[in-house]
């Protein structure tokens, strides 16, 4: 647990006046307050932080105690004096006993520090009424792209409860979606929040996904390429046949319909592969094959 | 509470200890929307949501309403640019 300077969370300097530490606190709040500041743990961080300041430094009490034994906190007698104040100050404390929590870590709603010094249940000014719906909850969710192209059954453990949830087939990299009513309990009979999940695919494999289409290369031999041929390429859930038509050209691309990555929330509707050739050229022929080549060559040059 | 769809503005004012009026003003500025139901004004539970940072952005950052919409549509804007960045990001792992 380490001593938090407060002076500079704000900017200020410590002879700092009343109306420089709310304008300060007003300022920095319009910058960080998690309402502008969707989805950013940072600036969550960072509010917290300067509310926890604003709390100390705008009451003159608190400010006073601070000033006095909170660069020293680790000091005995200070320290049991101050924690005397404290149990003295009953009208700061609540019933309820928070537990011990890392410094602005999730959830808590101040730093270890600041509980040492002014309590767990320290009622703060300008606290929000809005409390009657229940928190929304964020989570994240990381999958495989082979995860994802059927759907999913998942249970997820959100605050100790169980939730088990059908993951749709063709969910996107980035996507959120809502769960209704499974975020916090509301307050008074007002409604649950609801439970975001943010989904991170990881592509384990070659293919390349743009939308619900699917990407790949397929090398082919140079006489494959001049005279055509049958192959066998591997899909996302199987093998399919391709006749490669003679004459096909480098970097040619083919389309196979619905072979592609499920549509979102489209029962049996698939996007598209496509399949872009690769003529792989001979790095080194025999004798016969060489000779064979300029005769190739030579004949190429007579029909010019 | 009207049912389990809508809540009353009555019982909203006490839960959030807010005057009547503040609620008139937030539906004469287009920030929320009130429906009368068995002659109550109530507001649907879906809009809970935006209500309590509507009251966030008021009490906490001392906006007035004129502010809170405009907060409200620039929060908007965002979301949507997030999305599209989102979408092209991965369109360019194609590439990669």
């Amino acid at each position: 647990m380490a001593f938090i300077d407060y002076y500079k969370i704000l900017g200020l300097k410590k002879d700092a006046t009343k109306s420089e530490i709310k304008k300060a606190y007003r300022k920095m709040a319009r910058k960080y307050h998690p309402d502008l500041n969707p989805n950013d743990k940072q600036a969550e961080i960072k509010f917290k932080q300067i509310n926890e300041a604003n709390e100390v430094l705008s009451n003159d009490d608190n400010r006073k105690k601070y000033d006095k034994y909170g660069e020293h906190w680790k000091d005995g007698e200070a320290y049991e004096s101050a924690k005397q104040n404290q149990q003295a100050q009953q009208q700061y404390r609540r019933s309820s006993s928070f537990e011990g929590f890392d410094q602005f870590g999730d959830g808590a709603q101040y730093s270890d520090f600041f509980e040492s010094m002014f309590g767990s249940g320290f009622t703060g000014r300008g606290k929000s009424n809005a409390k009657f719906r229940g928190q929304d909850y964020n989570a994240q969710l990381q999958l495989n792209l082979t995860d994802v192209f059927t759907p999913q059954q998942q249970v997820l453990t959100v605050n100790g409860k169980n939730i088990r949830l059908t993951i749709p087939a063709g969910v996107v990299n980035g996507q959120t979606i809502k769960i209704k009513g499974k975020g916090g309990k509301g307050l008074n009979g007002g409604p649950n929040g609801d439970l975001y999940i943010e989904f991170k695919i990881n592509n384990n494999t070659s293919f390349k996904r743009d939308g619900n289409n699917l990407y790949t290369t397929q090398d082919i031999s140079l006489y494959t390429a001049v005279l055509g041929g049958d192959l066998t390429i591997k899909t996302l859930d199987g093998k399919v046949k391709l006749s490669v038509k003679p004459f096909t050209q480098n970097n040619t691309t083919v389309k196979l319909k619905g072979k592609g990555f499920p549509k979102y929330k489209e029962d049996n509707k698939f996007g598209d592969l496509f399949i872009t050739y690769n003529v792989v050229l001979p790095t080194k022929l025999s004798t016969e094959e060489k000779e064979l080549f300029e005769k190739l060559a030579k004949l190429q040059d007579h029909d010019k | 509470m009207i049912n389990k769809q809508y809540i009353a503005l009555p019982d909203l004012c006490t839960h959030y200890e807010l005057e009547m009026t503040f609620f008139d003003d937030l539906q004469d500025y287009g920030l929320i929307e009130i429906v009368s139901i068995e002659k109550t004004n109530c507001i649907h539970y879906d809009h809970i949501s935006n209500l309590e940072r509507i009251i966030r952005l008021n009490q906490e950052l001392n906006l007035n309403f004129e502010g809170i919409d405009t907060v409200i549509n620039l929060l908007n804007k965002i979301d949507a640019l997030q999305e599209e960045l989102n979408n092209t990001r991965n369109r360019l792992r194609r590439f990669e």
